[in-house]
């Protein structure tokens, strides 16, 4: 905008003003019905949804599904989508962060002057897709199994052996992915590195040394001592073939 | 030509009525000393204030024709905010911030306190509503073209607002510490550690700590109850000035008729 196209639109809006009505009382009464709607809204919400809470907070369990509020599940599915670990700071912070600063400069870089929506299409566009993508995340991301489900196949000799050598894989992958070890451990491009990476555990620790781990582990890993012999067995199997294959 | 008389001399004009000076004939009921009381406070006020300049300059400001609905979405956040305030402080009456009696204590408040749930509830319902009502409110000015000259600034501290409402969400999603808030605060806190440059730190300032631990969760109380309210409190005042300094944008398809007489001037 230069600054004749600046006094043109001041010149048009001190008018526009000039025939408007007086905030008091007619925005205030607008602004008034608004509000009782909402308080409506939320005192229904709040009568018919209620508010329960969860069992209390257990560091050590081994059961779990970490979710977050509803609306943060677009940013959630960002992160099960782009799962290669090298890009995982990226979808995290990365992502969010540009749409911010893209959110922020918005007046500094759409400087045209036009105003009507029919009249500013590359802003439409943009607008259309970011609400397009976030609803697909978000919905996405209500029905995804969240982030603590385990995208991997069996690795060639555990296909090879088949039978039981397999069923004890897939069980083993069942169990990793239930007991939470996601939030902790990356295996593969799934979960999160706080720990280390169990991605190639199999070619570091013998079976032996994996199952010590798992019943006296060091902080902050919880102990696992509680799981059942048959599931812990069927974990260590799984864990052991980790290969990096 | 009756009228044409000598002006009277000054001290022989009636006087005008002074404020509050009985000329006897007017009637004064209770109802008038009572609304007299009023008028008096109000000046008594303003005398040592001079506030009514302001309000009557907030309250009486001319809003451009046309203007909808979807005008009310501002005010419809900050009226949810207010709700969230006042439901939060009766919260904060029954819930203690240290990591062994936070649980305890919001369990209490859910099943024993008298309407204890429905105010959670209310919290906890509220803040999906404001978030929403954001992202509205965030639209209309997009799609009105509203964050264009002169009100640039006012886009900047939305998204500050923004911003500081998520951050809201986040840190207040822990304080039930049940298994959930729990497990997804530890999630999300290591997914921030991960960030670019200040990720790291980030991250053991909001566990404060190398760890998740019973200090983490004072922390994230503090946030949610002191700093980041008050930052919203004082974002929404520079939001609003604003707002009422610049004047609300007219919706942009709504064109000036000139007024006749000033179309005359110019001929
Ligand atoms: C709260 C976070 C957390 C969770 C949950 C967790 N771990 Fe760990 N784990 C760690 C940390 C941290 C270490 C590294 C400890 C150390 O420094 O010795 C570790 C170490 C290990 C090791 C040894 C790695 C090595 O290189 O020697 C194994 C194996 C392991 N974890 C398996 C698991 C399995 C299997 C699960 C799920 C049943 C799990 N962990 C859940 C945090 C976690
Ligand atoms: C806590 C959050 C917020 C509150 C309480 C709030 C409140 C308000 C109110 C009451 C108005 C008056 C006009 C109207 O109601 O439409 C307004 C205007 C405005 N808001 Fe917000 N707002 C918030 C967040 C945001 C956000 C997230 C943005 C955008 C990023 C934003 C950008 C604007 C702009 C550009 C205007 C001027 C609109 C115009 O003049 O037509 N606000 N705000």
């Amino acid at each position: 905008m230069n600054t004749r196209e600046k006094e043109a639109y001041l010149r048009e809006y001190s008018i526009l003003k000039s025939q408007g009505k007086p905030f008091f009382p007619y925005s205030v009464a607008k602004d008034s019905i608004m509000a009782v709607v909402v308080m409506a809204s939320i005192i229904l919400m709040s009568l018919v949804l209620g508010a329960e809470l969860g069992p209390k907070v257990d560091p050590t369990t081994t059961t779990y599904t970490p979710r977050p509020e509803w609306y943060f599940f677009f940013l959630f599915e960002v992160l099960r989508i782009i799962k290669p670990p090298s890009l995982t700071p990226l979808a995290a912070i990365g992502v969010p962060t540009i749409a911010m600063i893209l959110l922020f400069l918005l007046p500094f870089y759409d400087r045209s002057p036009e105003r009507r929506p029919e009249r500013r299409p590359i802003a439409m566009a943009a607008a259309f897709f970011t609400i397009a993508a976030m609803a697909f995340l978000t919905y996405e991301g209500a029905h995804a199994g969240s982030p603590n489900q385990i995208d991997m196949e069996p690795p060639p000799a555990v296909l090879a052996a088949g039978g039981e050598t397999l069923r004890m894989w897939e069980a083993g992958k069942q169990v990793v992915a239930q007991s939470g070890c996601l939030a902790c451990h990356k295996i593969g491009e799934n979960g999160n590195s706080l720990g280390p990476n169990l991605s190639e555990i199999g070619t570091t620790s013998s079976r032996q040394a994996i199952a010590r781990t798992l019943v006296n582990p060091t902080a902050p890993m919880p102990s696992y001592a509680e799981l059942a012999p048959e599931k812990r067995d069927a974990l260590v199997e799984f864990l052991a073939r980790l290969r990096g294959e | 030509m009756a009228n044409l008389k000598p002006p009277l001399p000054r001290a022989l004009r009636p006087q005008p009525k002074r404020p509050g000076e009985d000329d006897g004939k007017t009637k004064i009921g209770r109802k008038d000393k009572v609304a007299e009381k009023g008028i008096s406070t109000l000046d008594w006020i303003d005398e040592r204030t001079s506030l009514s300049g302001g309000a009557r300059w907030l309250m009486f400001r001319k809003i451009p024709k046309g203007t909808n609905w979807f005008y009310t979405l501002g005010s419809a956040t900050l009226f949810a905010f207010l709700s969230q305030a006042v439901t939060g402080v009766i919260l904060a009456m029954y819930y203690d911030p240290s990591a062994t009696r936070a649980y305890e204590s919001m369990r209490y408040l859910t099943n024993e306190v008298f309407l204890g749930e429905f105010v959670r509830g209310m919290h906890k319902w509220g803040s999906s509503v404001m978030v929403i009502l954001v992202f509205l409110h965030m639209g209309r000015t997009f799609f009105y073209g509203a964050y264009k000259y002169p009100r640039e600034l006012n886009w900047v501290i939305g998204v500050v607002l923004l911003i500081l409402t998520l951050f809201m969400s986040f840190t207040g999603y822990l304080l039930p510490f049940d298994q959930r808030s729990f497990w997804a605060t530890t999630v999300g806190v290591a997914i921030n550690g991960t960030g670019p440059l200040i990720g790291p730190y980030l991250n053991d300032f909001l566990r404060a700590g190398p760890e998740f631990g019973v200090t983490t969760l004072a922390r994230f109380y503090a946030l949610h109850m002191l700093v980041l309210p008050g930052a919203i409190v004082a974002m929404i005042g520079a939001h609003l000035y604003l707002v009422a300094r610049l004047g609300t944008t007219a919706p942009p398809w709504m064109k000036a008729e000139i007024p006749a007489d000033s179309r005359k001037d110019d001929a």
